[in-house]
This record gives C-alpha cells, structure tokens and sequence, in this order.
C-alpha cells in the first residue's frame, strides 16, 4: 500500500516480479502446517534468480505460487504492476522432467502454445526453436525417442517459443546425468543471454546456482524462510575453480546447513 | 498402420492336433456327448450353403455395433466430464457403484418389457453392457492424467474447447483404446445371451434354436466356433487400433 516505495524507484532495471510477504499453509490432519512465512524480494527484468533450498523446505511450493500454479494463503505476488492470478502463458513453468506432451512430435510440442499464430510465422518459429535447441533431423520424432536431455531442451524450447517474459525452471535438470547437466546449464545460459527473458531457477545443485545465477536466495526449512540473498559477482562465462567462485559456493553450503567436506 | 497377423506354426499345430484326438475320440465311443469336428464342419457347410449364417452373423454384428456405439457415445463423455468433476462424482459414484455390478442379463425381462421382443431390446442390453465399464473406464483415465500435463496446458492459456480437444482427449485416449476393447468383448458375450431369449435371428438364436428343433448338436458346437472366431477377429481389429502413433504414446513409455 506504500505508495513511495512504488514511485520512487528508477532503477537501473525495471522491476519485473515483487513477491510480499508471502504464506502458504497446508492442512494436514485437520492441523495447519506452515510451508513458507514471509517471503519478499524483488526481481528486475532480464535477471537470473536461482532459489536453493534443502529438498523439501518448499522451493518447489514457491515457484508454483511465483507461477500463478498455487494461491498463497496470504500476500501476493506482483509482476508488472499486476497481482498474479493464475497461470499465463507469458510465464512459463518448465517442469523437471515428463513435462512435454508425448502424443506430440518435437515440432507439435514446440507448436503447441502458437496455434493462434498464422501457419507461416508458426511454422518460421518452430523451425527456430528447433535449430536453437539442436534437434534439427528428429521434427517429427516422439518425445518417447529422445533422450533425457533432449526432452529438457525441448521443454524450454516449447516455453520460449510463446515469447514469454519470465521463465519458471523447477529443478529442470535435476533428473539428467551430471555431464548433460553441464551441457544444459551453458546451453540455458547462451539462450538467457541471446533472449533476454527473466528466469527464475530452483534448484538443490549448489554448483548449478553459483555458476548460472545473477542472485540466489537460500531458503531455510519447516518452514521455508529467505535466510540470505546472495550477489553472484563473478563475470561470464564464469571459471569454476577461481578462488572467489569457490568461496561463494562455500558460504551457500554453510548457510544450507552442509559442511564442504565429505 | 499395421496390422500383422503373426501365424505361428507351433499353436496352429497344436490345434490340429487336439481336433484329430477329438475326432478319434469320437469315433471309438460314439454317443450323443458332443458331435465331433467332421460333423461340426459340416454343419457350418450346410448353414453357409442355406445363407443362413451370414444372415445371423450380420444380424449379431448390427446389434452390437449399435449398442456398442450406443454405450460409448453416452458412457464415455458422461464418465470424462464426472471425472473431471468432482463434486459430480460424489454425488453419481454411489449410484454407479450401484447399477454396475448388475448383469446386463438381469435386464432381459426389463429390455423385453420395453422394447418387446425384436432387435432394439437386444440393442438395449449391449448398450447396459458396454456403458457402465465405458463409463467406469473414462472417468478412471481421466484421474490418471499426470497432472503435469494439466498444469502444462493450463500454463499455455488455452481456451476450455482447446484444452479439451489438444490436452484431455489425447492423455486419454490411449486407456480409452483399451477399454473401449475390452468392452467390446463383453457386448459380444452380451448378444449370445441376448439373442437366446429377446430375438428370433442371429448367432446366439441359432444355437438355442438348434438345441430346441431337434437337439442339433452339431449346429450347437459350429455356431459356438463362430462365435468364437468373430469374438478374435473384433479383438484383433481393436488391437490394432492401439498401434496407432498417437495413441501409443503410454505403451511406449521411456
């Protein structure tokens, strides 16, 4: 309601999410469980947010309710100057795996949300999403016929192909082989910093936050509450064993609760 | 599509060996048991020569097809719409749960009432067999979507038509082919108990006919293999339906 803070903030990027204040809280045996309490931050346009948690403390929870997916008991979520509603194909959930449709090929799935576009700008986009994401020759393979990796690539593609302005992952790689992992993250990156779109990544791989993201924020469990904001100040593409990235990563595994040694 | 009638030797074999002991049997102890398979052939020569069984195998392929048209027509929209709803299922499940267990043959007395004795009641009883498990099967394919598939289409903005048509129709179809098959089985029991008592013509009617004019057992067992026969080819065509790419999707699963 404060009307200050709304109209004096010219910053360098225009603000593209705000979520206040938000709750959720499930019943369970006819007890309310509290799932997350007080969660508030600020996303700007174009930035790339990494959410880290330990597995179960509700980051998943967060993006569905960051989508439009789940009401939040109290608070709300803002983007654009607009509560969230509902779900809205100018955001996209990218799930982590089984997500794409398999009773449709490659090109359907990427086609799916362009119906409404005339056949040849249809046909133009789906043609540039398959190049982008490298499935050139397998257009009309089932999902049944790729591979893990290529399901994920062509889950993104599917949800970048309607053009939308913020890109939910839930954990999008967390079901590939460490190797395609990688593979993955640098794709993601060249497609984030060729497109431009916001995107907001949950994920329990410290690694993949530190090496992706703009900022992460840490979750803290039962329940889950931001227990820190981190800056990534690392300039891409970014070394993996300089000392500063292995400190970043160090203070992320402490604040989750891990010791950086096994 | 394909359809590949794999003809294997070895059951094939099998079978004609069984068939040559029958007719051995038969030949040591002749008795009034049951005829043995020269005389069945024959009898299905003589109805084939007379007209007679294409007359009835037609007469019981009508009847199925539109009860069995009938039941999915109604059963299976009826069962996607209550369960997607659920408060529509709490309310109509009892009742369901209810009517189901009856055997479409308790109805006979009720379908002749109706509809008096003559294809529509026979129609009728097909149409009670097939629609509960039509029914049961659509509402059950329809909890069985992941429900990512529902938040992904959800997530697109489709219109409810779209939805419909472009993320429940094609999630379903695959546990609505198999269904649809098994059901159909039952409706082609159903029309040889149906014809038996509501109706004068068909392959059921043959075989009680045959009994009652005579004790022609030997066209008893030749409608019987008929039957059978027809009952395999239904099955046959109904699995090749399941091959089709975009239902078998689900079979296929990585």
């Amino acid at each position: 309601m404060s009307l200050t803070n709304a109209a004096n903030t010219p910053a360098v990027a225009a603000m593209k999410l705000r979520a206040e204040q938000l709750c959720v809280a499930f019943e369970r045996d006819s007890k309310s469980v509290s799932v997350l309490e007080d969660i508030t931050f600020d996303i700007s346009d174009g930035e790339f947010i990494c959410i880290v948690g330990r597995s179960g403390c509700g980051k998943s929870t967060l993006l569905n309710v960051l989508a439009g997916f789940l009401a939040p008991t109290s608070g709300s979520v803002i983007i654009d100057g607009e509560p969230v509603h509902g779900p809205d194909p100018r955001r996209i959930l990218v799930f982590q795996e089984h997500g794409v449709f398999p009773w449709l090929t490659v090109e359907g799935n990427i086609g799916f949300g362009l119906s409404k576009l005339p056949r040849a700008e249809r046909e133009h986009r789906v043609a540039h999403y398959v190049q982008m994401i490298g499935l050139q020759g397998f257009e009309r393979t089932y999902p049944s016929d790729l591979s893990g990796g290529m399901k994920q690539r062509l889950q993104v593609a599917r949800a970048l192909a309607v053009n939308p302005d913020i890109l939910y992952l839930d954990e999008a790689f967390g079901a590939l082989d460490s190797i395609t992992r990688l593979a993955m993250r640098k794709e993601l990156l060249r497609i984030w910093q060729t497109e431009r779109r916001t995107i907001i990544f949950v994920t329990h791989d410290i690694d993949e936050a530190v090496q992706l993201a703009d900022r992460v924020v840490v979750l803290s469990s039962n329940p889950a509450r931001i227990e820190d904001i981190l800056t990534i100040d690392i300039r891409r593409p970014r070394n993996i064993s300089s000392p500063h990235y292995l400190e970043l990563r160090d203070k992320l595994l402490e604040q989750i609760g891990q010791a950086y040694t096994v | 599509m394909r359809l590949k009638l794999h003809v294997q030797p070895r059951p094939l074999l099998f079978i004609g060996v069984l068939l040559i002991c029958w007719q051995i049997a038969i030949n040591r102890h002749p008795g009034q048991l049951l005829p043995g398979p020269l005389s069945v052939l024959r009898a299905i020569g003589d109805l084939m020569h007379s007209g007679l069984l294409l007359k009835y195998i037609v007469a019981s392929l009508f009847r199925v097809t539109w009860g069995f048209a009938l039941g999915a027509s109604l059963g299976i929209p009826l069962g996607l719409a209550i369960g997607w709803n659920r408060r529509a299922e709490m309310a109509l499940n009892p009742l369901i749960q209810i009517f189901r267990p009856i055997s479409p043959l308790a109805w006979i007395p009720v379908a002749i009432l109706w509809f008096g004795v003559g294809d529509m009641a026979a129609v009728f009883l097909i149409f009670v067999g097939c629609f509960f498990p039509l029914l049961l099967t659509a509402m059950s394919a329809v909890h069985n979507i992941p429900a990512l598939y529902i938040d992904a289409g959800r997530n697109f903005g489709l219109s409810p038509f779209a939805f419909v048509s472009r993320v429940l129709y094609p999630a379903v179809a695959p546990q609505l082919v198999v269904g649809m098959r098994i059901t159909l089985g039952i409706a082609w029991l159903v029309v040889v108990a149906a014809e038996m008592i509501a109706v004068n013509s068909g392959l059921g009617f043959l075989i009680v006919d045959a009994r009652n004019a005579g004790n022609r057992y030997d066209l008893v067992v030749a409608g019987m293999v008929i039957i059978g026969a027809i009952g395999l080819l239904l099955d046959l065509g109904m699995r090749s339906l399941e091959r089709v790419k975009s239902f078998r999707w689900s079979y296929s699963e990585d």
